[in-house]
Order: C-alpha cells, then structure tokens, then sequence
C-alpha cells in the first residue's frame, strides 16, 4: 500500500462521531440485521416471533433515545464512510424525522404482536417476519436519509418487502390486488427517481440540506417549478391523493389484517413525510406556485375518500378509504404551507399512523369476533365484547376527528391554518370530510356492534388473547392520551414544522463548517 | 436440455466459475469486479448446473437454503459497516488490519467483508428466484444423477425433517 | 449530443407511456421495464456526456484522468438497474401468477378485489 500522493484530509470527517450520532444510522443497521438472522433462522419458525417482538422494542428504544436527543441538541447527523457532505451519503434526523420514525416504531411493534396471533405457521415459514423487518428498515431509512437518491432507495427497500408482504398467502386476491398495487407504486417510484435525475442535473447534487442551500440561487435561472410539479406527482401517488389514489381501495383489503394495518399506517405516511419534507424545505416559492393545484387535490381526496367510505360494506375496504381522506388532510396543509399548517399536517400524519392501523386491527378482530368482514353480515359486537367495543368507539371518534380524541388536534389546527389565509373553500372540505366519515363511521358502530345478529348464530366461545388486547388497547390509549394532553405532541410538531421551513439547523448540522461551495 | 455432453460438462463448468466468481470478487477492490458481478457469475454457474441435473441436486449442492445465504450475506455486509463503532470512526468506514500469514502480508478490511456480504446477498436472492423459476419449467421426468459431489465419504442419509407447527 | 439524447429519451418515454395505456398486463409490463431503460438513460444524460475515459483511477495515480465520465450517475443507473431488475422479475411472475389464477390478462375483467355486483351497506337495522 503506497501513501497516497494526494492529502485527501479535507474530503474526509476527521473528528470521532459522538456515540449518540450513532442513534441516527441504527434503527436502520437494526432492522436490516434483525431481518438477516431471520432470514437465517427461516426453518425454525418458533424462534421467529420472540427475534422479531424483541428487535422491533429496540427498535422503539432507539428511536425513543434519537427522538429525546434530536429534541434537545438539534438535529443530528452522520456520513457514511467518514466521507464529508455532499460527497459521503448522510443520514441527518430532524425533528419531523425522528418524530415519525419514533411513531412508526410504536405501530410496528404493536402490528408485530397482533401478527403472533394473526399469522400462522404457513405465513411465517413465507417470511412474515422477516419481510416485517425489511419493511421496517426501509420506513425508518425513508425518515432518516438526508439524502434524496437514498430516498429512493429506503422507498424501493419498503416497496420490495411491501410486495412479498402483500402476497403472503397467494389467494387470486391478493394476486389481483397486489398486480395494480405494484404497477402503479412502481411507475410512482420511477417518476420520483425521473424527478431525481433532473434535480441531479440542475444542482450537481443530492444532499438534502445541500440542496436546501441552493435552491435560492439558481430559482432564477432553473426550472424548479417543473421539478417540484413532478416531485409533487409522484410523491402524491405514493401517498393516495386523487386523481392518482386508486390503487390503495384496490389492493389495501387483500392480504391479511395485519399487513393491511401496517400499509395503511405505515406506507402513505412514507409518501406524505417525502412530500412535506421536499416541497416545504427544499422547495418553499416553488410550492407556493403550485398550491392551488394541491389545495384542489387536497379538497377532493378528502371529500372522495368520505364518500367512498360511506358506500362500502366490505370494513377493511372502508377504512381503506378513510385512510384516503386522512391524507386530504394532510395535502391541505402542504397546500397552505405556513409553519401552523404544516404543523397540523404532522400532527395529522402522527394521529394517522397510530389510528389507521388501530382501526384495520379493529376490523380484523371484528371479522374474527362476528365471522363476516361485511357490514351487511356482522353484528351484536357490543353484548359479546364490551371492552373491545369501547375501543372501537374510541378509534372511530378518533378518526372522525371529534374531541377529545387525537384526531381533533390537527384538524383544529388545518382548519385554523386554512381560515388565516382565507381558504374558506379548504376548510369547509375539511369540515364536510369529518362530517362524512364520522356518519360512516358511526354506522359501522351502529350496525356492527349495537344491531342484534342479523342470524342468530351458535354463540362461540372466543378466548380473550392478550397477542390482541395488548396492541389494540395501547394504541387506543396512546390516542387518548394524545386527545387528552396535547400539550407535548403539539409543542414538537410545531417545533418540526419551524424546523422544516427555517432549516438553517439542519443544514448546519449536515456542514457544521459552513455550506459546501 | 438433459444432452450429454451438457451433463459432462456441467460440473467442471459450475466449477471453473465458481472460482472465477471468487477472483473477480478479491479483484474489486482496485479494479473493475466486485462482489455484485462475483456473485452474479455464481449465480450463473448455479444455474447451469441447475439446467444440467435439476433444481434438487442444485438444492443439495448449496446445502443452506438459498434465502438463509442471503441472510448471512447480508448480516455481514451489516456487521462490517457496524465494526466503525469501536474505531470511533462514522459507519460504514472502511477499516485495515494488516495480519502476516505464513510471512506474507495479507490485507483485510470492512470493505472487503462488505463485498462478500454483497456476493452472499446476490448469490442467494438470485439463486432462490432463479431455482424458482427452472423448478416451474422442469419436466417431471426423473433428471440424470448427478456425480457424487464428495466421492470419498458417502454423507450419512440425513435425519428426516421435523414435522413443524 | 444531448439533445440527441434527449429526443431518444423522449421517444423511450413516448413508446413506455402508450405501452402503459393498454388493457393488457404484458403490454404495461413492457412499458414499465421501457419507461425504467429511459430513465436510466436519461440519469446517464444528466451526468454530462464525455467520450471514452472511464471514471477509473489508472494505476499509480490518485486522481481521475482529465475528460473521465462522472462516475456518480454510473452509480445511480447501476442502483437503478438493479432495482428496477428485481421489480422486473417480482412483476415477471406476478402476471403470469396472475394470468394463471385469474385466466385473463386484460385488466378490465381483473375485478376480483373489487368485484363489480358489490353489496351496499345496509341502509338500517
């Protein structure tokens, strides 16, 4: 090994990262090793569970320490291969970050225990957990990149494990199913890599923070609005907005109730997080361009995803279709675009990913309890389990927004946000929107649990299982609390929001020696 | 494509490759090659054997699973970015140890045990879709044996499987 | 050069966009593997075009020679095809899976998910 001739000193991080730096690239490093011995271990399918439950409470431990350390110090960062920003791909987590990273983590532990339960012997051998752990890394990747090709590749990562996910079982299905979700989240994705290429070209380069310092200079002269237009496009297919939406009621109530509770929670948010973090810290003057368009795709999601709920009976596919009007939501404050309602969209999106999944979990144990996923076929939930039905209820009131549960917060503060710049129209969709799923989910309450059995049917004995009660009620006592003692959640999301639309400590962080030239 | 000549030579071919996949491996440090490539020409030969004498004796060839060789591959590609940690030195740098074997200087790092993980991660995932696909096409026919792939020790017959569950 | 390339590009883009359109899973399939071959050209664009010095660094030297390719849309494309290899294969086998079980490759009459004579909810008890 001769010396080499050149110093290149000055391209490399020389100072030793702190050991808390290292909370940044773990979750990820965590996951990907978890999956690797469970791929390792994939005979002995007892084994797989325990690997699995105590990698994903790590998980939520490291995430829970990133997100207490990113809350008081700032954002973090650290580079690959000691190389220096922009040359080293870095993984930088901002507030909004590991905010959303910390949530996913408490949905995914709580899906991985209801899949004790839920997935049999047959869908472990497939790889259950294994994909679990996959999916994971890939959505903890996405959150925690501060580089936007490695974007790309947490959201294939989660793609890929989503696919093998979403065909466990192989029922004709979930084979028809599965054939629009991957064409569709696969032409999305190769629009966001198009739109990769193109910024690659205007900026010279893909880090994040980089391009945040840019962007100022070169908005005379470069087609940023074009960029942001197709940014906007395919992240908005990853997250269900219309007109680009209906993959998710074709696809999301095939495989089992686990997987559906883990997309529903889990993937659209991945869309919405890449949304709000591209358009409103990369691009902020060139979202206000194009604000309108979103404000109106916003307002019909919302009002679309309603309706839709409102004429289904199948229960997975209707709240299918709640998870669509949720993103509505949460496009209404990328729409606006002031720090208030961007605020309120991280809210949403923190209330969506603990609620939606609860409530596919909800369905699922209703489909279990009463024999029929269809409205038409279920009923007498409520003599056969009262505890089971509170909690219902109290998701049901929670999706719909009413207080004072945990989806009132975000929709006061879109509705505030939306009122302040005089978006009249903007709000009466929010308004009109939680109107309408609230009737649809009251009549899911009404007819499923409160209606005597349509048949009287032999009265099974169901055992209680606490692979089911544990997940269910921690999720709805997180959203009560989060209804209950706002205070905290919505000091952080604010905080995420100015983080997001000042990002001058992000950006620091990435380059504590001043930017790159 | 059970002909004979294939069948001959199938097992030196498989062989040959396997090995050159190993020397393309080493040589990506410096020089075109890698372990992406070096595990796609194993991949290759796998499969050639595959076509020669069916999916099971490619099966029995590999002896772990097709997947847990993925596994492993990938536990290591992650193992070696994680050793950073106790160098105090950012993820995934690359590390040197310089150990002398037999008087000759033999260079190891991370890097390189992330290109095997790389190669093992290939050789696995392709393996696993590749033996999908022939085991889809293959006649039902019974295939030719293959030749003994240990001739001196006859492996004990192996205890059957555990019923699961 | 470049706007060679970029009506090439085009063309890709044109031919992957009408191949989507169809009915028939094959055809988008086509299409999509198209519009993944125009995207890799066009990441390869993006990187400037230069003639023939590979972005090696040649032995004994520490630096790239002068005029060599950029190697990071190299990277990019090599990323890309891979992945856009293993979704090709996924989706390769998901259509056949899917002409097998459903005995169609027309999309309009793939309505087992979402099956046309759906009920309605109940409109009371």
């Amino acid at each position: 090994m001769a010396a080499p001739s050149t110093d290149i000193s000055a391209a490399l991080v020389l100072v030793s990262p702190h050991l808390a730096d290292w909370l940044v690239v773990l979750p990820v490093a965590l996951m990907i090793g978890f999956g690797a011995v469970l791929m390792m271990v994939r005979k002995s399918v007892r084994l797989h569970g325990t690997i699995a439950i105590t990698g994903l409470a790590l998980l939520v431990f490291l995430d829970a320490a990133l997100l207490v350390r990113v809350s008081t110090y700032g954002p973090v960062t650290m580079v690959m291969g000691r190389w220096l920003p922009p040359f080293g791909i870095a993984f930088t987590a901002d507030l909004f970050g590991s905010l959303m990273a910390f949530v996913s983590a408490i949905v995914a532990l709580a899906a991985g225990v209801f899949a004790l339960r839920d997935i049999d012997a047959g869908g472990r051998r497939y790889g259950f957990f294994p994909f679990l752990m996959l999916l994971m890394a890939g959505v903890s990747g996405a959150f925690l990149t501060g580089d936007i090709f490695n974007l790309y590749v947490w959201f294939e990562v989660l793609l890929i494990s989503s696919f093998g996910l979403l065909i466990l079982g192989s029922e004709p299905e979930q084979i028809d199913g599965a054939l629009k979700y991957a064409v569709l989240n696969l032409i999305g994705t190769t629009l966001f890599l198009i739109a990769i290429g193109y910024l690659y070209a205007i900026f010279g380069t893909l880090n994040m923070a980089d391009i945040a310092g840019k962007a100022s200079r070169l908005r005379e002269t470069a087609p940023l609005v074009t960029l942001t237009a197709l940014f906007i496009l395919a992240f908005a297919m990853k997250a269900a907005a219309f007109p680009v939406n209906f993959w998710l009621p074709a696809s999301y109530h095939t495989p089992r109730i686990t997987v559906s509770a883990l997309f529903g929670g889990l993937l659209t948010k991945v869309g919405i997080y890449a949304l709000i973090r591209v358009t409103v810290m990369l691009f902020p003057v060139e979202r206000e361009e194009l604000s309108l368009v979103v404000a109106i795709s916003a307002a019909l999601t919302m009002v679309i995803g309603a309706l839709g709920a409102l004429a289904q009976n199948d229960l997975r596919r209707l709240v299918g279709y709640v998870v669509i009007a949720g993103i509505g939501n949460m496009m209404a404050g990328v729409a606006i675009g002031t720090p208030a309602a961007v605020s309120g969209s991280i809210l949403y999106a923190l209330h969506s990913v603990v609620t939606m999944t609860a409530l596919y979990l909800v369905a699922g144990e209703a489909a279990r309890l009463g024999g029929a996923w269809s409205l038409s076929g279920l009923g007498g939930l409520y003599r056969r389990a009262p505890w089971f039905s509170a909690a219902s209820l109290a998701l049901f009131l929670a999706a719909a927004g009413l207080p004072p549960l945990s989806g009132l917060w975000p929709k006061v503060a879109l509705l505030k946000a939306s009122l302040d710049i005089g978006a009249w129209w903007l709000a009466a969709a929010i308004l009109i929107s939680a109107f309408i799923v609230t009737l649809a989910l009251s009549r899911v309450f009404l007819l499923a649990y409160w209606r005597p059995r349509p048949e009287p049917a032999p009265e099974l004995v169901i055992a209680r299982d606490w692979r089911i009660a544990w997940p269910l009620g921690c999720l709805t006592a997180l959203s009560i609390l989060f209804g209950l003692f706002p205070e905290t959640v919505l000091d952080l999301s604010q905080r995420a929001a100015t983080g997001l639309a000042e990002p001058s400590a992000y950006i620091r962080s990435v380059f504590p020696g001043g930017a790159a030239p | 494509m059970n002909t004979l000549i294939l069948r001959t030579v199938a097992p030196v071919l498989t062989a040959l490759m396997l090995l050159f996949s190993v020397f393309v491996l080493l040589r990506g440090h410096n020089e075109p090659g890698g372990g992406f490539i070096g595990g796609l020409i194993a991949v290759s030969a796998l499969a050639i054997y595959g076509i020669a004498f069916g999916v099971s004796a490619v099966r029995r060839a590999i002896r772990f699973h097709p997947m847990a060789i993925a596994g492993s591959g990938l536990l290591l590609a992650t193992l070696s970015g994680l050793i950073s940690i106790f160098a105090g030195v950012p993820f995934m740098s690359g590390l040197w140890i310089y150990p002398e074997v037999l008087g000759v200087e033999v260079p190891l790092s991370t890097v390189m045990s992330f290109d095997i993980g790389v190669y093992l991660v290939v050789v696995g995932a392709i393996t696993s879709i590749a033996l999908a696909l022939e085991q889809d096409s293959e006649p039902r026919e019974v295939v030719a044996e293959p030749p003994p792939l240990r001739a001196k020790r006859p492996r004990k017959p192996r205890p059957k499987p555990k019923v699961e569950g | 050069m470049e706007a060679l390339f970029a009506i090439l590009i085009g063309l890709f883009f044109a031919a992957a966009i009408y191949l989507m359109l169809s009915k028939h899973t094959v055809r988008i399939l086509l299409g999509i593997v198209l519009l993944g071959n125009g995207v890799n050209l066009l990441l390869f664009t993006t990187g400037r075009l230069t003639r023939e010095v590979p972005p090696i660094i040649p032995n004994g030297m520490d630096a790239l020679a002068a005029g060599a390719a950029n190697p990071l849309p190299q990277a990019l494309i090599l990323t890309a095809i891979v992945i856009s290899f293993s979704f090709f294969a996924f989706l390769l086998v998901l259509t056949y899976r899917a002409y097998q079980e459903l005995g169609t490759d027309n999309t309009d009459e793939m309505r087992l998910a979402e099956p046309r004579d759906e009920e309605r909810p109940p409109l009371g008890y």
